[in-house]
């Protein structure tokens, strides 16, 4: 058991760092799509070269970063199967299709168009090069929604049924799966947290041209388109941020207690602006939650509920299994021990079956069959040992969650002022040194803030690969702990060599490309 | 609306021609591991840009047949990939350093020099094949697998349904066939690269000169090894499925599917004749540039055989060896008929996707790629 803890420690990490690398590259292809996008269709509207210019100039950029998050994609799909082969297993009848539909109508549109928008300035019309550039990024986003919906899916597994006789989930209802609340809000969230990165990408790397006094008028133009998607963008994540809660209050209740680190919940429950937790706090014990908080009276119960006054449950109130009606009369739910046991019965149920079948007992088998539907909800529970398990890593939780808040609530001041500047006080945008600092300061931070919200929706999650159904430690492949701990090595030195070229060659080229005037640059 | 079992058929027609796409495309692989055979730095630029404006094609197409096999076959992408580890790891290095090979190699501060990325794309493009030959070959002649569900509940083990062989996959490299097909696969790929430079690079006649030997020392060494694989592949037992489930050893099973499904043995036929006669048409014809497309549809052709009788006439696809009856049929690691009929539905949309890919390659490659192009300020690698 000491070796499949081992095993599926490295898995996770092997997968968390492909995740978080492939994330580097993916929300900056996402949003400078759209925004290359915006600028061809101005150059195309007005056959302005200086917008020409200006598209080529963050075109090239793109097509640096798209190459490295193209090739990291393809690790995560197939790391579903090298590393998570009982979860293929499982699932695949579902969590299969929603990739592969994600590579007929995405991949095959970003791969065809971005080869045209490279290669195709003058061997294709202008019309169809500007209908490539925007397929490329219509081809990105479907790339997203179909990774979300399976990623939602996981969170919240709908459209499904158990199969006892093939011991695996199936398919029932694919509209259930698109549709899914929390896969329409991690769409919309995900995606726009795309616009916003790229939206501070362009901005910041602008001010870098403004601060060194190169193509000043690019740099306005490209703020300016840069500035209002990423404000588009940062809007409608926090909005459908907001959203995201309430579902994972509903579905994801442990997820949400870890993001605000609430141990006993109240009624008209408080939320956490800032604070430091207490690292002595666990579910079982009766130490404070924090050693320094501000807190907003009633903001939890209004993020979660949408009513002031409703009970927010804490990690010790789920594992217990309490909650407080609305007349304010506690009630029992179903604690964490009775998961565990009723998880164990459903497999119990599921080895009865299998008896049955393999003797042609009808009778038992349709007993055992009501056996697991009866406690299938619970069924991942059994393969846990304790209710600690089930509970994901607060700290890490908390601290992201707050991260991602306070610098999304930063950036949506950021855009707002940079878009009054760049109107309406562009002497100071061009001349004043500190604001030029700042936003360039901002593209590392934007980086931190998206990762951030990855770690609250995968961190959160845990110990499920499928909520509730199938725990990492059942989700492996059985391979050696060696294999997995070498492949992570290399991982880790390809990536950072990639990492250092990406970067390094960015920089080249923003330095290089800028050293020329290239509003009159030849085209 | 379809039976479960037409669905199953349907769907591994399907993965079949992916998986005949994904061989033809490999021409991308082939044509890497060729640069370093070009007389100067212009011919290697002309080289690697014909053949990275279709890198990304290549690279869709494995995504594309992994995610498709997947969603269609779960229980083969369950066993494979997370038993032959060390494969599936080695073939997702190769194409996760060509994606950026491509686009830092003529990049100021790419770190690790031009050289290095055109070391990787060459490197890479062989092993690649290789990989992917052995990788396919281990359909007919087996891997080191068991499967038992049971496992998932099992009380006191581990709860993993699929175990391998210590090794993880490289026990497929032992195996003289699995090699075999690989280097077939190299060769067939340099084959199609050559054809494919002398179709998409003006490079002057001295150039075509030198892609057409290639053609035809490439194209030579590809029909012998085939020639030797085929003879070893007719010949091979192989399992095939009765109607319970059961699976069973069958000697000479491939040559059997040929003679019980003749319509394979056809196209199989076609597909040969097609591809033997634009290797020999463009190694001794001066004129001939147009090789790739009866190559390419012969390739097509020969490999979507060699996936029907891999898994179609109750064939199992992936033969355990050692337990048979875990061996992967397509009846028996299948998604269910609701997955397999969504997925059929989406799959109408498969000849439109097609249709603009073709139109897009048109467009891009209607004249060929010159020295001049290259001297010129437009996006290259």
């Amino acid at each position: 058991m000491e070796d499949l803890t081992a095993l599926v420690d490295w898995s996770r990490a092997q997968f968390a760092l492909t995740a978080m690398y492939h994330w580097l590259f993916v929300p900056l292809t996402l949003g400078l799509s759209v925004i290359i996008g915006i600028m061809e269709t101005i150059y195309y509207r007005t056959r302005d070269v200086k917008w020409l210019a200006t598209t080529k100039f963050w075109m090239t950029l793109f097509g640096i970063n798209f190459a490295v998050g193209v090739a990291t994609g393809i690790i995560l799909e197939f790391e579903f199967g090298t590393n998570w082969s009982n979860y293929s297993w499982f699932v695949g009848d579902i969590f299969g299709a929603p990739l592969a539909i994600e590579g007929i109508l995405a991949f095959f549109m970003e791969s065809t168009f971005i080869a045209v928008m490279f290669f195709g300035w003058n061997k294709v019309s202008p019309k169809f090069h500007l209908a490539s550039t925007w397929l490329t990024a219509l081809g990105a986003s479907i790339s997203a929604l179909w990774i979300l919906i399976a990623n939602a899916w996981m969170q919240h597994p709908v459209g499904m049924e158990f199969e006892p006789e093939q011991m695996r989930n199936v398919m029932t209802d694919f509209w259930a799966l698109v549709f899914s609340p929390v896969a329409v809000n991690k769409f919309i969230h995900t995606v726009l947290s795309g616009w916003c990165l790229a939206g501070v990408f362009v901005v910041g790397v602008s001010a870098w041209l403004l601060l060194k006094k190169r193509n000043v008028p690019m740099a306005l133009r490209s703020i300016k388109v840069g500035a209002w998607v990423g404000l588009v963008g940062i809007v409608l994540t926090a909005g459908s941020g907001d959203g995201s809660a309430k579902v994972v209050s509903r579905v994801q209740p442990m997820k949400l207690a870890a993001m605000e680190g609430l141990y006993h919940g109240h009624q008209g429950q408080s939320i956490v602006a800032m604070g430091i937790l207490n690292p002595d706090k666990t579910h079982d014990n009766a130490e404070e939650e924090f050693i320094f908080d501000i807190s907003i009276p009633y903001g939890l119960s209004i993020l979660a509920n949408g009513d002031m006054n409703s009970f927010v449950p804490g990690v010790a109130d789920l594992v217990n299994g309490i909650s407080i009606d609305a007349n304010g009369d506690t009630i029992n739910t179903v604690s964490y021990a009775e998961r565990i046991a009723r998880g164990k019965m459903a497999q119990e149920a599921l080895r009865k079956f299998d008896a049955a079948r393999a003797a042609g007992d009808n009778a038992a088998m349709d007993a055992a069959r009501a056996g697991i539907k009866e406690n299938f909800n619970y069924f991942g529970y059994g393969y846990l040992n304790s209710v600690d398990e089930a509970i994901p890593n607060v700290p890490l939780v908390f601290y992201s969650f707050h991260i991602m808040v306070i610098l999304g609530g930063y950036f949506m001041l950021f855009f707002v002022l940079v878009l009054f500047l760049v109107y309406k006080r562009d002497n100071v945008l061009t001349g004043n040194r500190w604001i030029q600092l700042i936003a360039i300061a901002s593209i590392p931070l934007v980086w931190i803030c998206s990762e951030a919200g990855w770690v609250v929706a995968e961190v959160g999650r845990q110990p499920w690969t499928i909520e509730g159904l199938l725990p990492n430690c059942a989700a492996v492949s059985a391979i050696p702990t060696t294999s997995v701990m070498v492949t992570f090595f290399i991982f880790v030195v390809v990536f950072a060599a990639l990492l250092a070229a990406e970067i390094k060659i960015m920089l080249g080229q923003i330095s290089r490309k800028s050293l020329n005037d290239l509003d009159k640059a030849e085209l | 609306m379809f039976t479960l079992e037409f669905l199953q058929q349907y769907w591994w027609f399907l993965i079949s021609v992916l998986g005949a796409i994904l061989v033809f495309l490999l021409l991308i692989q082939g044509g890497q591991s060729l640069i370093f055979l070009s007389r100067n730095e212009m011919e290697r630029t002309m080289m690697v840009n014909a053949l990275g404006r279709k890198w990304e094609l290549s690279f869709t197409t494995l995504v594309v047949f992994g995610g498709a096999f997947f969603a269609s076959f779960p229980l083969f992408y369950s066993t494979s990939f997370g038993g032959a580890y060390w494969v599936w790891i080695l073939i997702l290095l190769t194409f996760v350093l060509q994606a950026v090979s491509y686009e830092f190699r003529s990049k100021k501060g790419n770190v690790l020099g031009t050289r290095t990325y055109d070391a990787f794309l060459a490197i890479g493009g062989a092993l690649a094949c290789i990989l992917l030959g052995a990788a396919v070959s281990t359909f007919f002649f087996g891997a080191e697998f068991t499967i038992s569900k049971q496992n998932l509940v099992a009380a006191g083990t581990s709860p993993i349904i699929s175990t391998w062989a210590p090794t993880h996959g490289l026990e497929a490299f032992l195996c003289y066939e699995n090699i075999l097909l690989g280097i077939v696969v190299l060769l067939l790929a340099r084959t199609l690269a050559a054809m494919f430079f002398i179709k998409t690079i003006d490079g002057g006649i001295p150039f075509q000169e030198r892609c057409k030997f290639m053609v035809m020392r490439y194209g030579i060494a590809f029909a012998l090894f085939f020639v030797a694989y085929a003879v070893c592949l007719l010949f091979a037992d192989g399992y095939q499925w009765a109607a319970d489930g059961t699976i069973e050893r069958v000697a000479n099973k491939y040559l059997w599917n040929l003679i019980e499904m003749w319509w394979v043995a056809i196209v199989f036929v076609i597909g040969v004749v097609l591809v033997l006669y634009a290797i020999i048409r463009t190694a001794f014809t001066k004129d001939y540039n147009n090789g790739i497309w009866p190559c390419g549809i012969g390739t097509v052709l020969v490999v979507l055989c060699l996936f029907w009788i891999a898994g179609y006439n109750h064939t199992a696809y992936y033969p355990s060896l050692l337990d048979p009856q875990s061996s992967l049929t397509i009846a028996n690691s299948s998604s269910s008929e609701f997955t397999l009929t969504a997925m059929s539905i989406v799959s109408v949309l498969v000849p439109f996707v097609a249709a603009y890919i073709v139109y897009a390659w048109w467009s891009l490659t209607r004249k060929p790629i010159t020295p001049e192009e290259m001297q010129g300020k437009d996006h290259k690698y």
